[in-house]
């Protein structure tokens, strides 16, 4: 089953690696990791999405619990929550006809063209990573897809939860 | 008036001594000659001189397991934190208070690959609770005091700083600012157990009918053993401790089943069989105790009280988890008891313990004498009776160490110190160092074999350098027994790799490091052996056992079964 962990830790050198070694040390899989400061500078925040039954994620969740640097871990998929993840694909747009294609398929999916050159169109797209995820496949049928980046999932939970230091 | 300013490596010494460390174990080198510069020129903070980094963290160790306090530890970059390795490795699985001093070399070079530079921080990572890099001369203080703090409380384990060589040079000074209340915002160990949860335990305790309390490394690490036999006495449970817990519950005790798991009593692995209701107090159903998980007790009800969340559920799932301090929930418990009107009754578990004498009268630690062979077990049994069960035992790694655990009772807790977690040979002679430097009138001994004890055999010189007589007992049997035991049993006898050709004249060896070496071949001389090697209270004496080769550690789990699937010697199955 398909889990995001929202991790606040505290913004040191290290931390993170004790996250990344953690999960890597004890066989858990990370199939996306994002991470930056907060609004508080003292604190990172890290989004992980990870698979596991019930069992393994009780057990990463003490895991991550027990660093010391953690604060507080949260598994937004417990509950409502919002989730996000940016693309850039960079595609190529030689005739008239693709350009067209995939312009339409940019609008259809509300991404924007945000860098033309003569050959190529990169477009930026943001969504869940089911939209994400279409948006790249059924781009790659319109064209040929030359690069894509992903910037992996982060999230937050809906109405008043929040995940903050006190 | 001027605030007086110090170096890095005065600060640190400083630090020390305001934390009450009386001892440094280490090995110095380029990084860290201002830190030894500063110890020669004082005197509150005793430095150890080891001869092998490895052998400094186990030292360190052996000393913390007997006294409870944190043991320190200083090494140089590069090699000296590598061979730390082990030592830290060790400490952390047996969850065992530690502060590693870690020269590095000065930040401007860091991530140049300058001469001993290793990332110790990256390398020790998986097995420490936490580490520092120490970045500037006055944080120095407060980074050490945290570091202790952690080591400390919740489940305590092993820290590493990283100490830059250009914080601890003579011309970057610092006044002294030293905050002992320590606070750190994303850690809090629990303390007390849950209420609810106290409650529940309590009622099912108190309506078993076959309970086993069953207690762990955790009941040494809190000082809990006192509360525990109060518990243990007022339910009248039978009780068993794991290889970390003996001497939790006095060896002694008639309430004692012995120790449980791989080569456990038998009645204490039928007893956790045939429990319904299970109390685990600081132990953490380790695979040397289970034998295979799916089959592990499935009747009964389990209680898990550990320090660590991570510990509950892990592989056993526990019933009724508890998180907090072992010494502070027994507190609870005794409370919910009283609250529940709980009376003592000589009576409990009348059944229960009926067929549990059933079980003991198997006798499972019996073995057969030979005329003209030493059985390794009767050499344990005759250090038994020239200690007067009082020694401070440590061990290393193999069968010496199960014969250890199995035929010497451990009436008081912190007497034996092994390293049960990690198993690592090399480690029982530097840890029964470390505990005589702490103890200097203890008798303390460390049993051996004649392949764990090369693991770290330079340490002789250590100890004629700071007059440390412990007694060291290999049962040699000219082999790596354990090894064997498993070849016989499971490898149809092929001995690859197990048989120590070109073993050392010991007895010589010790002598040439100017102590007392007594070899003993013969059943008939070995209680007069051992009586001379303990009368020499300021020698180190190393008593040389030829013992039977062909001896294996009994009674055993079979493989992939229950818990109280056993081996009660070769070929009779329980």
């Amino acid at each position: 089953m398909r889990r995001i962990l929202s991790i606040l830790l505290e913004n040191e050198p290290g931390s993170l690696s004790r996250i990344v070694g953690l999960f890597s040390q004890r066989a858990y899989n990370i199939e996306s990791l994002s991470v930056a400061q907060t609004d508080d500078a003292s604190l990172s925040r890290i989004t992980i999405t990870t698979r596991g039954d019930d069992k393994v994620l009780e057990q990463i969740t003490k895991q991550v619990n027990k660093l010391v640097d953690v604060i507080k871990v949260a598994d937004l998929t417990e509950r409502a929550h919002i989730e996000r993840e940016m693309v850039l694909v960079k595609v190529l747009a030689m005739s008239d006809k693709t350009r067209t294609e995939v312009k339409r398929v940019a609008d259809i999916f509300r991404g924007d063209i945000v860098d033309i050159g003569k050959q190529i169109y990169t477009i930026q797209l943001t969504g869940d990573e089911s939209k994400t995820s279409a948006f790249i496949k059924i781009l790659g049928h319109e064209t040929e897809i030359i690069e894509v980046v992903r910037s992996g999932t982060v999230g937050i939970a809906r109405g008043e939860k929040a995940l903050r230091a006190s | 008036m001027t605030t007086a300013l110090y170096s890095g490596s005065q600060l640190l010494i400083k630090a020390l001594a305001e934390l009450e460390v009386d001892y440094i174990f280490g090995y110095p080198g380029g990084s860290v000659l201002d830190i030894y510069d500063a110890i020669f020129q004082q005197d509150k903070v005793e430095h150890i001189l080891v001869r092998h980094e490895q052998a400094a963290t186990h030292m360190a160790d052996g000393y913390t397991r007997a006294t409870g306090k944190t043991g320190v530890v200083l090494a140089t970059s590069g090699p000296g934190n590598t061979n730390c390795i082990t030592g830290i490795a060790t400490a952390y699985m047996d969850s065992i208070p530690m502060v590693v001093l870690a020269g590095q070399v000065p930040s401007q070079l860091i991530g140049d690959d300058a001469f001993q530079e290793t990332d110790i921080i990256g390398c020790s990572r998986p097995i420490v609770k936490h580490s520092f890099n120490c970045r500037s001369v006055v944080e120095l203080p407060n980074v050490l005091a945290k570091a202790f703090y952690l080591a400390e409380t919740g489940r305590p384990g092993p820290v590493v700083i990283e100490l830059p060589k250009d914080i601890l040079v003579p011309t970057n000074t610092a006044p002294f600012e030293l905050n002992k209340e320590v606070k750190i915002r994303s850690y809090n160990p629990n303390v007390k157990g849950h209420s609810k949860q106290i409650k529940k335990a309590v009622n099912t305790i108190i309506n078993a009918e076959r309970l086993v309390v069953y207690t762990g490394g955790g009941i040494i690490l809190a000082d809990a053993s006192d509360k525990l036999t109060a518990l243990v006495e007022r339910l009248n449970a039978p009780t068993t401790n794991t290889l970390m817990g003996l001497g939790g519950l006095s060896g002694l005790h008639p309430n004692f089943l012995g120790m449980l798991g791989m080569h456990g009593s038998v009645e204490a692995n039928k007893a956790m069989a045939n429990a319904d209701v299970i109390l685990a107090l600081g132990a953490r159903f380790d695979d040397r105790v289970t034998n295979k998980v799916e089959k592990f007790c499935p009747n009964a009800t389990i209680i898990h009280v550990d320090i660590d969340p991570t510990s509950i559920s892990k592989t056993v799932n526990a019933h009724i988890p508890i998180v907090g301090l072992v010494d502070v929930v027994i507190d609870q418990l005794m409370a919910g008891l009283d609250e529940a009107n709980h009376q003592y009754n000589e009576q409990a578990y009348a059944d229960w313990w009926k067929q549990i004498n059933q079980w003991r009268s198997l006798n499972s630690f019996s073995y057969e004498t030979d005329e003209n062979k030493i059985k390794p077990q009767q050499v344990v049994e005759s250090i038994y009776k020239h200690t007067e069960g009082k020694a401070y035992v440590t061990s290393d790694v193999g069968q010496h160490q199960m014969f250890a655990a199995q035929y010497y009772p451990f009436d008081k807790p912190r007497q034996w110190i092994n390293s049960g977690g990690l198993g690592t040979m090399g480690f029982g002679f530097p840890a029964a160092m470390g505990v005589k430097v702490a103890f200097p009138d203890a008798d303390v001994v460390c049993v051996t074999g004649d392949g764990s004890i090369q693991m770290n055999i330079q340490e002789l010189s250590t100890c004629l350098q700071y007059n440390l007589p412990v007694k060291i007992v290999s049962l040699n049997n000219r082999s790596l027994g354990m090894v064997r035991q498993w070849q016989d049993m499971i490898y149809g006898g092929r001995h690859s790799s197990s048989y120590m050709e070109s073993l050392p004249d010991f007895v010589k060896l010790v002598e040439s490091y100017g102590h007392v070496g007594i070899q003993v071949n013969h059943p008939s001389e070995l209680d007069e052996a051992m009586e001379r090697a303990f009368a020499m209270k300021d020698r180190l004496v190393f008593v040389d056992v030829l013992v039977d080769e062909t001896e294996h550690v009994y009674p055993m789990q079979v493989r992939f079964g229950a818990v109280d699937d056993m081996w009660l010697k070769k070929g009779e199955k329980v």
